[in-house]
């Protein structure tokens, strides 16, 4: 592993065939999870006592919400990768990730009220939590949105990665929240430093869950930004290529 | 969870789960199909440019 050259793949001509054999990979690993997640979920783990059968919307709602942050700081990092470096791969990660992220956002919010009704009464309130997550969802569209107002696309890549570089400081005010504010939305389950307040195959189900979003996201964002490679590098011959290849 | 029909009704909760996990497949379909589609377009746009690129020349 050592002797891998990364540069060596920071050309779209390079990194294109390699996330090419990739995402098979990746959407295989993520298939079989979400198979094994749900079947622990939804078969194996047993009725929570205070909420019924309705509490196993945890194991989509929570593993979303987790992605939703966690390909928010990805897209970020590789906006500020691209804007210091100049990198154009960088830039093109970033904007693969954003709908992806948007689309996990939205599902937490979908899945979160979903879940409010039966267990809280209301679809929504405005606490700090559910709004500093409808805020990332905006943080998602604002990117792209800026990216695609801008024509040449450069500088569509250094001032939608300004905007995703300034928006990473929603980031601990979501995962904060609960904490500094006092919010009807609950506490932490799981978390790095105790252990979780949650029986196991509950615990496991959702990690198994959580895992295979991980999977879905990457090979999901792969696929993407080898079609944004496509179509930024169209004239290149080895794009030409490629699409030739596809006709 | 032991039958089929207690996995459908969700203990009276079926609408708000299978909601959700619809909810989950309908977004991962739709995005799957979008990304296919915009490369499909694409491949489409660059075979036109060029039939267009070779009559003119």
């Amino acid at each position: 592993m050592a002797s891998i050259n990364w540069f060596h793949y920071a050309a779209p001509q390079r990194f294109y065939p390699l996330a090419g054999r990739l995402v098979p990979w990746f959407g295989a690993l993520a298939v079989v999870l979400t198979a094994i997640g749900l079947y622990i979920g939804l078969w194996v783990a047993p009725t929570d006592a205070q909420q019924g059968e309705a509490y196993r919307i945890i194991f989509v709602h929570v593993p979303t919400a987790w992605m939703s942050m966690v390909v928010y700081l990805a897209m970020a990092t590789w906006a500020a990768i691209g804007l210091v470096f100049n990198s154009r791969l960088s830039s093109m990660m970033a904007t693969a990730l954003a709908p992806t992220g948007a689309l996990m956002t939205f599902l937490a919010l979908w899945t979160g009220a979903l879940w409010g009704k039966p267990t809280w009464g209301t679809w929504w309130v405005w606490d700090a939590r559910l709004t500093s997550e409808l805020v990332l969802l905006f943080l998602y569209i604002g990117f792209m949105a800026l990216h695609s107002a801008i024509d040449d696309t450069r500088r569509a890549d250094r001032a939608a990665g300004l905007l995703a570089i300034v928006g990473v400081v929603n980031l601990p005010i979501i995962y904060f929240s609960v904490q500094w504010w006092n919010t009807l939305h609950q506490g932490a389950s799981v978390s790095i430093t105790r252990a979780p307040s949650m029986a196991t195959p509950m615990l496991l189900g959702m990690l198994v869950m959580a895992l295979a979003c991980w999977m879905y996201c990457i090979a999901v964002a792969l696929a993407r930004v080898r079609v944004i490679m496509l179509e930024r590098e169209r004239h290149a011959p080895w794009a030409r290529q490629a699409l030739e290849g596809m006709a | 969870m032991n039958s089929l029909s207690e996995l459908l009704a969700m203990g009276g909760y079926g609408l708000y789960v299978w909601g959700s996990l619809g909810m989950c497949a309908a977004v991962v379909v739709a995005e799957l199909m979008v990304i296919r589609f915009r490369r499909r377009l694409l491949a489409q746009e660059v075979m036109d440019e060029r039939a267009t690129g070779e009559t003119t020349a």
